[in-house]
């Protein structure tokens, strides 16, 4: 039974609001040149792929539902309370694969000594095996690393038949598309000779391949990247936390652009007193600083739902509101800069003469906003949304750290980097927690960060890093 | 100047009402006095009479905007508005929710915040700059491609990173100095080194681009041109002219901030343990303190609101062209 939270719906209505400004900017000049332009750099070409996995992970953890309950009776289906995604399901082996605690990367015994009981009835203090770690190896401490790496030279191979045949499909489709022969196609993109970098898309198709082939490889036995306190694989949280970040990234913006658009443009068009009241409003959110503002205001959600905890069906709802209003007060604080380069470009295209023209036509002003001012912004608006993503993912980290972020049940880097701080005094250290999370936040926002700027070069000469 | 500096006070006042009404209508109206009591004192099983002592105690028992059983001025006064948000224009900060005096503690605070802020600011200044500026000398070279390329790569770590790796290299493994903690007098040194030095780090990456990014510009001006023209070294150049005209933007951008210096930086103040304000508001968070969380939502404010003033004034002097008006 489908469950919908309201991140998921608002994660479908930006998807399908890609899509048909894909459709619009499509038919617009100068929104498609631009792109025509992103597209031909190499560095944004391997990001935009990156992006896509992440997407693509976070778009299945969106699909959440109740699973069926396993039942002797054939006539009705009982569901369970439980809310899981799709991404739960193929991550099953992960999900469900717990220790008892800590465990290190890819080990077969546990991080801390136990007092096991021999089969003798003697007790002794011990490294006790893990339960799912190194499972099929019946020596571990001399096979272990034998298995490791024939794990690992399997993946490879198997990332790369895979690549081999997704780059194929690719290179077929476009063949076809453009009526050329396979061969041509082939020696045009490996010559860099198409207008698309398809030569560095294919090279990260095939790393990142690679390294999915490799990991899944090794977690058929291992926790890769070891498991926390209560024995969960650090993998999973990892891989879970990727939706939070795309939502915090992405969502903020489109909770806010509304309001950024419609104040800036009417700030602009109107001047006066309109112009005052919402100028005078972005001064005053200005002022107060961001990070005391969501304390304050997280806080409050806080009091609020202790207060009204009986709202709330369940825990994971619970969380699910507490990100969508951290979005919110996110959104809140960050609107203003958007909201002021609008206005002023607001002021200036009132003044160009085809909106002259249309006012002394007596077209309406809503609608001259809409028609004249809206798509000679648009550029504006869209660099501001890519610029603005890697930002919001690193401030949801730290956030998480103050205890003001997602809430504590929600999987998040922020999260994972919180409670494995507790450990850092420990000896040896538990690294692993931290290492996943700096792993996979720095390849998210590192993309991110480098298919901005090409964005932003595309679309903003003036701004261009010289 | 005078007549400058008050007429833009003036504008600012409307801005801290505005602040004001916003904090009071989210700590008093959103959520009522009665929802905070319940949430301090635990939630289920609370007595009406516990709650009503604990608002007696914080002076939160008296209405929200007009009183009507007071007399004369004091149907206004006698109000939670009055004493809790009014009060704080004259900076009466009044009593925290576990009855210490805020304004003492902010006074006493805000000193290891300043230990810590300042030469971050001053160190981070001197050395971004001086980067921004090797950059831009090299600018199309190798050095300049790999500067780049390295900005980037570190502007995509988080902070935290930066002050965990910090903490654990320099502080546990090569046990230069102490990982937290925090001392009087001179003795603040050693604790002030590690998180001045994370800070720095932390920065290198966005603000080295953006400063170098400020030179090139300048270095694409005629009077750049005009300069190599009349035949000075590109050195000279780089020093005379584009460093003190690349300034002007850059030292703007530094004045907004200095007022706030005062509050200190949340996360390093924690993750360091520096008694500053920033963590006697992170402190106040976790302890659901609301009086010193509103009080510090306003005071951030203020200072913002004076660096903003501030940076119209240091227009003036840096630029000559900028006439007040």
């Amino acid at each position: 039974m489908p469950v919908i939270f309201v991140t998921d719906s608002l994660i479908f209505l930006l998807l399908f609001g890609l899509v048909a400004f894909f459709f619009y900017a499509r038919k617009q000049e100068h929104l498609s040149a631009p792109w025509r332009d992103v597209k031909k750099r190499s560095l944004a070409m391997s990001s935009a792929v990156v992006l896509f996995f992440f997407v693509f992970l976070g778009v299945l953890d969106s699909l959440h539902f109740h699973p069926k309950v396993e039942t002797d009776k054939k006539s009705e289906t009982i569901y369970s309370n439980e809310i899981l995604s799709v991404l739960d399901i193929l991550l099953n082996d992960l999900r469900l694969k717990n220790e008892k605690t800590y465990s290190a990367p890819l080990a077969s015994y546990s991080f801390s000594k136990e007092l096991i009981e021999l089969e003798s009835g003697k007790k002794i203090r011990d490294y006790p095996r893990l339960v799912y770690g190194g499972a099929t190896l019946s020596n571990p401490e001399n096979e272990s690393r034998a298995d490791i790496i024939k794990r690992i030279s399997f993946g490879l191979l198997y990332g790369l038949l895979i690549s081999f045949i997704v780059i194929n499909l690719i290179i077929i489709i476009l063949s076809r598309s453009r009526n050329e022969t396979y061969t041509t196609t082939l020696h045009n993109c490996l010559n860099k000779k198409t207008n698309t970098h398809w030569f560095s898309i294919f090279l990260t198709i095939s790393v990142v391949l690679i390294a999915i082939a490799i990991l899944y490889n090794l977690s058929k036995n291992y926790h890769v990247f070891g498991t926390d306190k209560v024995g969960q694989d650090v993998l999973y949280q990892a891989l879970k936390s990727i939706r939070t970040g795309l939502v915090i990234g992405t969502l903020t913006t489109l909770v806010m652009l509304p309001f950024a658009i419609a104040m800036g443009l009417m700030a602009g068009y109107f001047r006066g007193w309109v112009d005052d009241v919402i100028q005078y409003l972005y001064t005053t959110l200005n002022s107060i600083p961001g990070v005391l503002l969501i304390a304050a205001s997280i806080l409050l959600l806080q009091v609020y739902i202790s207060n009204h905890a009986d709202d709330f069906n369940s825990i994971e709802q619970r969380a699910d509101l507490r990100l969508l209003f951290l979005c919110i007060i996110l959104g809140i604080t960050s609107w203003t800069g958007l909201c002021r380069l609008l206005r002023a470009e607001a002021l200036k295209l009132r003044e160009i003469d085809y909106v002259q023209a249309a006012k002394a036509f007596g077209v309406r002003d809503y609608k001259v906003m809409f028609r004249h001012l809206l798509p000679n912004v648009m550029h504006i608006v869209m660099i501001s949304i890519v610029l603005d993503f890697s930002g919001l993912v690193l401030a949801e980290a730290v956030l998480s750290y103050i205890n003001i972020g997602v809430d504590p049940s929600t999987y998040s880097w922020g999260n994972m980097i919180n409670s494995a701080r507790l450990e850092m005094a420990r000896e040896p250290i538990v690294w692993w927690s931290l290492s996943a999370a700096f792993i996979f936040m720095f390849i998210l926002v590192l993309a991110a960060n480098l298919f901005s700027d090409a964005v932003r070069d595309a679309f903003d000469p003036r701004l261009r890093e010289l | 100047m005078i007549n400058y500096i008050l007429r833009r006070a003036a504008y600012a006042l409307p801005i801290l009402i505005g602040v004001n009404v916003i904090t009071f209508v989210l700590f008093f109206v959103v959520n009522t006095p009665d929802d905070m009591a319940r949430m301090n004192l635990g939630m289920k099983s609370v007595s009406e009479a516990a709650i009503v002592k604990w608002k007696d105690e914080r002076g939160y028992n008296k209405p929200i905007l007009f009183n009507q059983s007071a007399s004369g001025t004091k149907k206004l006064t006698e109000t939670i508005f009055f004493q809790n948000s009014v009060k704080l224009f004259v900076f009466d900060f009044g009593r925290s929710d576990s009855g210490r005096d805020i304004g003492y503690d902010i006074s006493q605070r805000m000193w290891p915040s300043l230990a810590i802020t300042v030469p971050s600011l001053i160190v981070g200044l001197l050395s971004y700059i001086s980067f921004g500026l090797i950059l831009a000398f090299f600018r199309g070279s190798y050095v300049d491609v790999s500067g780049v390329i390295l900005c980037v790569i570190m502007m995509s770590v988080s902070g935290l990173f930066y002050i965990i790796g910090g903490q654990y290299l320099i502080g546990k493994f090569l046990h230069l100095v102490p990982i937290s903690g925090y001392d009087t007098g001179f003795n603040a040194i050693k604790f002030v080194i590690l998180p001045v030095l994370v800070g720095l780090v932390g920065g290198i990456g966005a603000s080295t681009r953006w400063y170098r990014t400020i030179f090139l510009e300048e270095m694409n001006k005629d009077y750049v041109r005009t300069a190599r023209a009349k035949g000075l070294s590109e050195l000279r150049i780089l020093y005379r002219h584009v460093l003190s005209n690349g300034l002007i933007p850059i030292l703007t951008g530094v004045v907004v901030i200095l007022p706030s210096l005062f509050i200190g930086s949340l996360i390093v103040e924690s993750f360091f343990a520096i008694p500053g304000l920033g963590s006697y508001t992170i402190d106040a968070i976790n302890r659901q303190d609301f009086a010193i969380v509103r009080s510090m939502v306003f005071l951030g404010s203020v200072l913002y609101i004076i660096g903003l003033i501030l940076t119209d004034i240091s227009y003036t002097f840096v630029d000559p062209r900028v006439r007040l008006n």
